[in-house]
């Protein structure tokens, strides 16, 4: 919230009735200041007094929701400039451009990759957001099939794009009620384009040539009832990308610039015909505080590294990635195959089952959940220790999968196996491995 | 509300680092913005990306890798030449793999004539990898330094354990160090601080924060760049304005999802040179934005590409 607790409190009737719980209206409003309290408490605030208040603690980048349903994705409402501040919110969304030039099996084909190119990582699945539906051929009836088309064939929400306006309508009509986001508002029709939107329950593109442009009318689409929108402030290189992308995050948290305060969109489509550098301009747009992206195609080879960047950059730094707790396999390990243990922090389980997997050795690798931290930090916690590990090792059932009895643990908790094989009891044989992960392969060979 | 232009000034500078020598030499650092940011301070040095070639080369490393040097994969000074001649490497990066005593174990004499060889055949400025066995590599870096004496290489990774070694080494026959600590800020710091109480000066060093591929960390590498990069502008903290090194072709090349096939991974796509190039050249850029001033990588189209966008970027 923007508001110091005093000039909260010069809103509040001031009456001390008690009736939100704090014993004046004093303490409630600085309770509301730090965030730990509701404006709805208060019965008697006024009207006006909530307009401004709400106003003062809108997030100074807007939150645009496009598409609705499960498959709905919100871009915006970022806060921080680096990651190790806080969290970064909304994942940048990853888009795919379809057009009415494309014939129907490019169409099908890219819409097919859009819904179906996926992947599991973490538990969680990683996949693009949108689809952005562009009409270049002019003519409103063909793009307003296109678009028709497109709601039959995904779930994910809509970029309805067409610089002229009567095909923008036929799409915009088309999709009404699907939450779509329409490119784009101009200075000169944007007046037009926010009634358009209004009326379909769509957000809006704000495009100019630069952000002085943009910042000029996005006012005027706001009063024409139309807060939802995105900003394109006409970057179609590189390195005016990262300057508008940057300047415009500036502008919303430094200056505090409503006109600005709003996500952006890069059309790194537009910015080159090479598939790897495109790659590149995505991958800048997903570290440097571009909001949606629009692509060629989402193609494999592409988005995976693309979403496991963007996986990275957006997680909690303050909280690490975890695994679920259980017996992995690694290739297809039977009854002889060695067995591994580790901890459930996603960066030591990717590292280790990488190098197994180099290994080709079947084996069987068991994470336990240790609160995702790494090996040494987990025993210095005293979580990956010998008392808790024996147990779960029991519990694991991994005892019922194998004809042997050794467990091998990380060379860096070495000092543990007298405790550990003691807690294990002579069933087992406590095997220390290597410290580091990468001399993995040549131990598991040589056993 | 019409839209100006916010610009950050700092306080403070990165320091800069040359290696090479005569006018061969190259220097990097000295930026008094963060990445790119070219509208709020100087940026007077691009980043450079030195080119891998390694004295062993292991056997599962995939097509993407091999293919663009299979003629001379066997003879790093030939592969060395190929990535200045062809594939136009700014600098050179040794990969002394052969020496780790789990693999061929070769001595720090071989190393250091190997480096001799090395540096009279190539018009580009060194770096020098050990095999990151700790021991070892305090026995075989501070060898090549002494017989490479004034060469300027740039020579690492020295860690807690060995720096002691390694950076004297530098300091006794003129060499530049990188300064490796475990992803933390501290640690980098206390490391910097380790070294040049030694006698190494500031400019004689570079930092690595045990660099992170994509999917492998990449995050922890990104963000405790951008916190170095951060108390060396805004806080002017002396003692973190080291320029910053990643090491991260070998990093990137291991990768699950770089190695494995189709058959093996059906999700992942039939292209492997495709995901190669971009895990790697991604996982160079990302670190870039965070604050590197020297990537050392593998593949030529990943170099290539992290090039353009530099290029383009400080144009
Ligand atoms: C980041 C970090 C943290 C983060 C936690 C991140 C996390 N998710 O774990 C935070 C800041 C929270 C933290 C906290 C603490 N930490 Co801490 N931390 C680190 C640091 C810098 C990196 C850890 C890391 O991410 N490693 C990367 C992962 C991938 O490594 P890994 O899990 O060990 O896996 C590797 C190997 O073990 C091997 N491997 C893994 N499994 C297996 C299995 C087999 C069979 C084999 C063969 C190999 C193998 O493969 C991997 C790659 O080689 C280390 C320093 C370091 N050098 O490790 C200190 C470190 C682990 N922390 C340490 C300590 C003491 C702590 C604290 C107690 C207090 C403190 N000083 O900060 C707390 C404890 C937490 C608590 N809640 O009480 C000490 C441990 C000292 C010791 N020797 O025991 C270290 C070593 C730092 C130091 N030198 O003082 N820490
Ligand atoms: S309910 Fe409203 S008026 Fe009553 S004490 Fe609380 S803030 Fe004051």
């Amino acid at each position: 919230m923007g508001l110091t607790g005093i000039q909260i409190f010069k809103l509040l009737p001031k009456t001390n009735c008690k009736e939100c719980g704090s014993p004046t209206c004093l303490a409630f409003a600085m309770a509301l200041a730090g965030g730990k309290a509701e404006l709805d408490k208060c019965p008697y605030v006024s009207d006006e007094a909530k307009a401004t208040l709400s106003e003062a603690s809108a997030p100074p980048i807007r939150g645009v929701v496009i598409g609705t349903g499960d498959k709905a994705k919100k871009v915006g409402e970022e806060l921080v400039f680096y990651r190790h501040e806080k969290t970064f919110l909304n994942p940048t969304a990853i888009a795919c451009l379809v057009t009415d030039a494309m014939d129907d099996a490019e169409v099908d084909a890219k819409i097919d990759n859009l819904n179906n190119v996926q992947f599991e990582r973490v538990g969680l699945t990683l996949e693009a957001d949108l689809l952005a539906v562009r009409c270049v051929s002019g003519d409103a009836g063909k793009f307003e099939a296109l678009v028709k088309k497109a709601l039959g064939a995904t779930e994910k929400g809509l970029i309805i794009m067409a610089d002229d306006f009567a095909a923008l309508e036929a799409g915009a009509k088309a999709a009404s009620g699907k939450g779509a986001l329409l490119y784009a508002a101009t200075a000169d029709n944007c007046d037009q384009v926010a009634a358009l939107a209004k009326e379909t329950g769509a957000s809006v593109v704000a495009k100019g040539a630069s952000i002085e442009e943009v910042a000029d009318f996005t006012g005027k689409i706001v009063s024409g009832g139309v807060k939802d929108i995105v900003i394109d402030a006409g970057a179609r290189d590189i390195k005016s990308m990262f300057y508008n992308d940057n300047q415009i995050r500036r502008a919303a948290l430094k200056a505090k610039n409503r006109d600005l305060g709003f996500p952006t969109i890069d059309l790194v489509c537009d910015m080159t015909d090479d598939p790897y550098k495109e790659a590149m301009l995505a991958s800048l747009a997903i570290a440097k505080y571009g909001a949606i992206v629009v692509m060629s195609d989402i193609d494999k080879e592409r988005m995976l590294p693309l979403f496991v960047q963007r996986l990275n950059i957006y997680t909690d730094p303050q909280r690490p990635m975890v695994m679920d707790e259980g017996i992995y396999e690694i290739n297809k390990p039977g009854p002889d195959s060695p067995v591994i243990i580790t901890t459930n922090f996603a960066l030591t389980y990717f590292i280790v089952a990488a190098e197994i997997e180099a290994s080709r050795v079947p084996t069987w690798l068991l994470i336990m959940d240790v609160e995702g931290m790494s090996v040494l930090t987990a025993w210095s916690a005293g979580k990956f220790v010998a008392d808790a590990m024996a147990p779960f090792v029991v519990k694991s059932g991994i005892r019922d999968k194998i004809n042997h009895n050794k467990i091998i643990i990380p060379g860096y908790v070495a000092q543990i196996s007298g405790e550990f094989q003691e807690e294990l009891g002579s069933d087992w044989e406590v095997v220390i491995g290597t410290r580091e992960a990468s001399d993995i392969p040549a131990f598991l060979k040589a056993l | 509300m019409a839209f100006s232009a916010l610009t950050e000034k700092y306080s403070g500078k990165m320091g800069t680092l040359t290696f090479g020598s005569g006018d061969q030499a190259i220097t990097v650092g000295g930026q008094a913005a963060m990445p790119f940011c070219t509208f709020d301070g100087e940026i007077p040095n691009k980043p450079i990306v030195a080119m891998e070639v390694y004295d062993v080369v292991d056997p599962e490393w995939p097509a993407a890798v091999v293919d663009p040097f299979k003629d001379v994969i066997n003879d790093p000074i030939a592969w060395a030449k190929k990535n200045i001649d062809e594939y136009g490497a700014k600098a050179i990066c040794l990969q002394l793999a052969s020496t780790d005593p789990n693999g061929e174990n070769k001595s720090a004499d071989y190393a250091a004539e190997l480096v001799s060889k090395m540096i009279e055949a190539i018009s580009v400025p060194l770096v020098v990898w050990g095999s990151g066995n700790v021991e070892k590599d305090a026995e075989v870096l501070s060898k090549i330094c002494e017989v490479n004496e004034g060469k300027n290489l740039l020579i690492g990774p020295a860690v807690e354990e060995n720096y002691k070694k390694i950076a004297a080494a530098c300091l006794g026959y003129g060499h530049n160090v990188v300064s490796q600590s475990p992803i933390d800020v501290n640690m980098a710091k206390q490391m910097n601080i380790l070294i040049s109480n030694l006698g190494l000066p500031m400019d004689k060093i570079i930092m690595e924060p045990s660099t992170g591929a994509l999917g492998y960390g990449v995050e922890y590498s990104y963000s405790v760049m951008e916190r170095i990069s951060l108390a060396a502008l805004a806080q002017n903290d002396e003692k973190m304005q080291c320029p910053i090194t990643n090491d991260l072709g070998k990093e990137c090349w291991k990768a699950r999802e770089v190695k494995l096939t189709e058959e093996e991974e059906p999700a992942f796509g039939p292209d492997l040179e495709k995901r190669g190039v971009l895990w790697e050249a991604i996982t160079g850029f990302d670190m870039l934005l965070a604050g590197s001033n020297l990537l050392i990588m593998r593949n030529p189209k990943a170099v290539k590409l992290v090039e353009e966008c530099i290029d383009e970027l400080l144009a």
